[in-house]
């Protein structure tokens, strides 16, 4: 285990490798816990021209509230302005992405990996290729064949195409990982009798999941952060919680929505942290089995 | 600007008496049983507030969507232009109404207007070639907004033209007041184009040759206009270039700006007490439009924002869409709360403090942002081009040039130019 | 693996890829060499709330007639490929006559969109890639050697800059450098110099953005090489502990080439990604100061009047630049593919 070695360290690089590490989290995590605290005030301190530190002593806040926290910005972007609905969009979004994506991706990447001709390779290149191509051009593509068909503002159409334009990376993460399970596994099985997908079903699947889990987290950061297609593709009441909060501030910031757009934004970090809390050592024990090898 | 001449153009302009207001009003009753309305429009309270009051009209076989996003300038033509069409109306204005006519989705209203515009006010019509093509709720216009304290505390009087502002900036800067007392959008890209636009009328240029799509920019109103942007950056906070409307009246409520250039539908907050320190919005204050030189054009646009029909709506769609829209703008529209939104161009609307700025621009016969075809690959040019000569990289002629080259390269494409 | 069995196992990842961006790619082809039709243009008179006024507009009945000759639009062939937006072929060849030395060439050069937005593109591409790719290898390897219990957490807030809406972020991270930010006013006091404004001066916006740039991929970088540290084989280490290696060679000669592979597939990601900068511009209002091909296409897509063969010119190009910037990697690919 890597904790042997990391015993063996002299204190003094311990040292250096800590104090970095705490320089790092402060960079890292210093614009969101100032996000957090100014969640709490009033729009006129969190974002004061005059001086910053107004959004520390609340001078506004205290002013037109009464008090130096104000919980306005949770309240408006979740009774007011019905923040939840958004949220409920974004789990049926994420979680279908990260389903149908794995699937697609597990059964292509599986077959990649054990093809021994050269149009692997060249799929793998034009997959790549495709992700080349830049998300706007390709939305502001979908829109009139989208009118035309009566596809467009539904959460179905978004998710598909959120699960297509995720297939490259995809591809080649979990191609990378099936070539780390040895042929061996499979091909015994198919000696014994099995037929190629009984192989992949009861051989392969068993052994794949941290592989999956850590394609999975960057299909979830994907969908969840996703503002180019969601906002262009969903209806009003379909919005996921990224284009919402832009809805929040629009072209023309209106007074007081700008802070239902930063409690907003804070109040989608907390299941995000929980999430990592608990799947953290699936997602490091996936990259551990060796998923991402080039 | 005197009482009795703004409730002149006001009268003018709203077509007359305040006596509709008596008439009853019948809520959701639009006068028709069945049609599909669907709206495509920006989002901010004055169109929420129509969209909202259209929806009355849905019952029975009447169904009332309206989407109200940011993104609306991407989706109105693509979703135009399907039979049948996503939307049935676009809500647009004068500059955005182009795309919409270029593609041809939508469609005459003329009929309508006959058959269901009692409602409405010959001026409300927006006509090409005696078409009418939309109808128009709201005006909108950029003129001074200034801090009432400092100019007294100074003994400067209210600007009227751009010259005076850079007067009055030099004397509250060397009083020690503001370091930086000016303020505009002037951010790169829309905003900035906007502000050129605005600059160049006022030294009376003309954007294109007559009758074509040739673009005539590169001139001495030109250089002027730019020569004039780049003296009142002087007087702005450095960071200009990145300042858009938003960011503007941040500026302006911290206290760090005593004149600027802004929307008339944006300063009604301005004077609200929340969000900035009581000395910044009980002295804030509107002026008229600002000139520049002597070409007596004011150095500003007059906007409106209306609504349209879609081509390819059905006809009983069509009215449906145009019979809850025409709905939506009756003066029953009009309440504490919506007076406050806009200066609306119906029946029954009553001039609040913060109006008059745009009123006054009304009456000084600012020029309507041009209604033409191609003025949104030249706004779009200048935006993109402009940035260099206010950072000093460049000379006036050169991103003039520069403006000339990309807005050509682009209209040769769309087939404006050959 | 049999042919049949690969297509079927290949097929719904296939047809998902070709619905949505194989046919969006060929129409963009398509759409790059044709362009909207000549346009009739008439003097009519447009009347409104401001009076009447005369301008002009699209005859719609010729206009008609024309497209309905030619579906497709007018064929130009790569004209607009060529043209100043983009290649800007003619007015390089001006240039390289006008101009009196090399010098003048290439900053007039860079006055052309084009290619002034390859250079912002490029230098941050070659900054942001490898110093994100770094930072989180260094964050990687700090936090192997935190204690168990500290990890969680550690991963979590590492993982924030990844995680934060880039929307907001971007919004909040623009106050935050105003001359009257807390980070500006920061800036300020390091600098001693009370007027320093970073969104006023261009050098300072591009260091802004790769700034940026890094803070925000690091993330991806320490995740991957993070799990990568754990697969590093002890024995391995071990022996080369006895051997004598000084903890810099154990680095050099153990670690880095067993990670390889992670930092190929990573570069060959964030190149890609790198290369279509667009949202850091968009958030902190840069485009005075810098532009980006994915920027021209946001522009030439979000103007009032949109550019579509233009956008979908540029798209090509940027897939091309792509292709062109990783070929050295796709040829190692090829390479030890057969290795497999």
């Amino acid at each position: 285990m890597s904790t042997t070695v990391a015993d063996r360290r002299p204190a003094s690089l311990r040292l250096a490798l800590g104090a970095f590490l705490v320089f790092w989290l402060i960079l890292a995590a210093f614009p969101f816990l100032w996000t957090l605290w100014g969640s709490f005030k009033v729009e006129g301190d969190f974002f004061s021209r005059a001086d910053w530190m107004n959004a520390v002593s609340g001078t506004l806040t205290e002013a037109e509230t009464g008090a130096p926290f104000t919980g306005d910005g949770y309240y408006g972007a979740w009774v007011q302005e019905e923040f939840w609905r958004a949220g409920l969009n974004t789990v049926i979004v994420t979680v279908s992405v990260v389903v149908i994506s794995l699937t697609f991706g597990t059964l292509g990447g599986y077959a990649l990996s054990r093809s021994p001709y050269r149009y692997a390779f060249w799929l793998l290149i034009i997959a790549l290729v495709f992700r080349a191509m830049p998300p706007i051009t390709l939305v502001s593509g979908y829109l009139l064949p989208f009118f035309e068909w009566n596809l467009w503002g539904h959460l179905p159409t978004t998710i598909i195409v959120l699960v297509a334009i995720n297939q490259p990376f995809t591809l080649w993460m979990l191609t990378s990982f099936f070539r780390n399970i040895p042929k061996d596994l499979d091909e015994s099985a198919m000696v014994d009798g099995c037929s190629r997908f009984q192989a992949f079903r009861h051989v392969i699947i068993p052994v794949m999941w941290p592989g999956v889990i850590t394609t999975g987290l960057f299909s979830f950061l994907l969908a969840y952060n996703d503002f180019a297609v969601t906002s262009m593709l969903l209806s009003r009441e379909n919005l996921t919680m990224v284009p919402k909060i832009e809805s929040f501030l629009g072209t023309t910031q209106t007074r007081g929505n700008v802070m239902f757009a930063v409690a907003s934004v804070v109040s989608v970090t907390a299941p995000l942290f929980i999430l990592v809390m608990f799947f953290q050592r699936q997602i490091v024990s996936g990259l551990t089995a060796g998923a991402v090898k080039g | 600007m005197n009482k009795t001449l703004r409730g002149l153009t006001l009268s003018a302009l709203l077509g007359g008496s305040a006596l509709a207001m008596t008439a009853g009003t019948a809520l959701a009753d639009c006068g028709f049983a069945e049609g599909r309305v669907s709206i495509i429009g920006n989002e901010f309270p004055a169109i929420r507030a129509v969209a909202d009051r259209a929806a009355e009209c849905a019952a029975g076989g009447v169904e009332v969507n309206a989407n109200l996003t940011s993104q609306h300038q991407t989706l109105n033509v693509a979703g135009m232009s399907t039979t049948p069409p996503e939307y049935t109306s676009a809500i647009i204005a004068n500059s955005s109404i182009v795309a919409l006519i270029n593609d041809d989705v939508i469609r005459p209203l003329n009929d309508l207007v006959a058959a269901y515009g009692d409602g409405l006010q010959p001026h409300q019509l927006i006509t090409i070639n005696g078409d009418i093509m939309a109808v128009a709720f709201m005006a909108n216009a950029q003129h001074l907004v200034y801090r009432e304290d400092v100019l007294n505390d100074l003994g400067i009087a209210v600007p009227t033209s751009y010259e005076e502002v850079l007067a009055a900036a030099e004397q509250i800067r060397a009083a020690g007041v503001m370091q930086y007392p000016v303020g505009g959008a002037y951010a790169s890209g829309w905003n900035l184009a906007q502000e050129f636009v605005n600059m160049y009328l006022g030294h009376g240029g003309q954007f294109f040759a007559p009758g074509s799509a040739e673009v005539t920019i590169n001139n001495e109103a030109g250089v002027a206009a730019l020569e004039m942007m780049a003296a009142l950056t002087e007087y702005m906070n450095p960071d200009f270039l990145t300042h858009d409307s938003n960011a503007t009246s941040t500026e302006w409520m911290a206290g760090n700006v005593a004149l600027m250039n802004m929307w008339g539908s944006r300063t009604q907050v301005l004077m609200e007490p929340e969000g900035s320190a009581p000395e910044v919005h009980t002295n804030t204050r509107v002026g008229g439009p600002l000139m520049v030189g002597d070409s007596g054009v004011p150095a500003t646009t007059l906007w409106w924002d209306g609504w349209t029909v879609a081509k390819n709506a059905s006809d009983a769609d069509a009215e449906a869409t145009f019979r809850a829209l025409a709905h939506a703008i009756q003066p029953d529209l009009l309440n504490d709360e919506t007076q406050q939104m806009a200066v609306w161009m119906i029946e029954g609307y009553e001039p609040t403090p913060v109006s008059s700025g745009v009123l006054d621009t009304i009456s000084a016969q600012a020029q309507p942002y041009p209604m033409l075809p191609y003025m949104g690959l030249l706004h779009t040019a200048l935006g993109d081009n402009l940035a260099p000569f206010l950072q000093g990289r460049a000379s006036a002629t050169e991103v003039l040039e520069a403006v000339e080259a990309a807005y050509t390269s682009a209209a040769r494409e769309r087939g404006f130019l050959n | 693996m049999k042919h049949r069995s690969f297509f079927w196992f290949f097929l719904p990842t296939a047809t998902a890829m070709l619905l949505f961006i194989a046919f969006p790619i060929v129409s963009v082809l398509i759409q790059s060499v044709y362009a909207p039709h000549e346009q009739v243009i008439i003097e009519v008179e447009n009347c409104g709330p401001f009076g009447c006024t005369a301008t002009t507009t699209v005859d719609q009945e010729a206009t008609r007639a024309l497209r309905e000759a030619q579906p497709m639009g007018r064929f130009v062939g790569l004209d607009i490929y060529f043209n100043r937006a983009h290649l800007a072929v003619s007015e390089i060849g001006a240039l390289w006559t006008a101009a009196p030395d090399l010098g003048t060439f290439f900053s007039r050069l860079l006055g052309l969109p084009f290619y002034g937005a390859l250079s912002f593109t490029l230098t941050y591409t070659f900054l942001v890639t490898p110093f994100s790719l770094m930072l989180g290898f260094v964050i990687a390897l700090s936090v192997n050697a935190l204690p168990r219990i500290l990890r969680g957490p550690t991963i979590f807030f590492s993982l924030l800059p990844m995680i934060v809406t880039p929307l907001v972020g971007g919004l909040i991270l623009f106050w935050m450098i105003d001359s009257r930010g807390v980070l500006g006013a920061f800036f300020q006091y390091l600098s001693g110099d009370p007027d320093l404004s970073v969104k006023a001066s261009t050098p300072m916006m591009w260091v802004m953005l790769i700034v940026y740039g890094i803070w925000s991929s690091a993330p991806f970088a320490f995740v991957v090489y993070y799990a990568g540290l754990q697969t590093v084989p002890q024995d391995t280490l071990e022996s080369a502990m006895i051997d004598g290696a000084t903890r810099w060679q154990r680095i050099r000669y153990v670690m880095l080439p067993h990670l390889l592979p992670l930092t190929t597939f990573m570069a060959l990601i964030k190149i890609m990604d790198n290369f279509r900068v667009f949202e850091p511009i968009i958030s902190f209002q840069a485009s005075a100061h810098a532009q980006s091909l994915s920027y021209f296409i946001y522009s030439d897509l979000g103007g009032e009047t949109r550019l579509l063969s233009s956008a979908a010119a540029t798209s090509v190009l940027t897939i091309i630049g792509i292709v062109i910037l990783l070929s050295p990697v796709l040829v190692r690919t090829w390479r030890s593919f057969g290795k497999a």
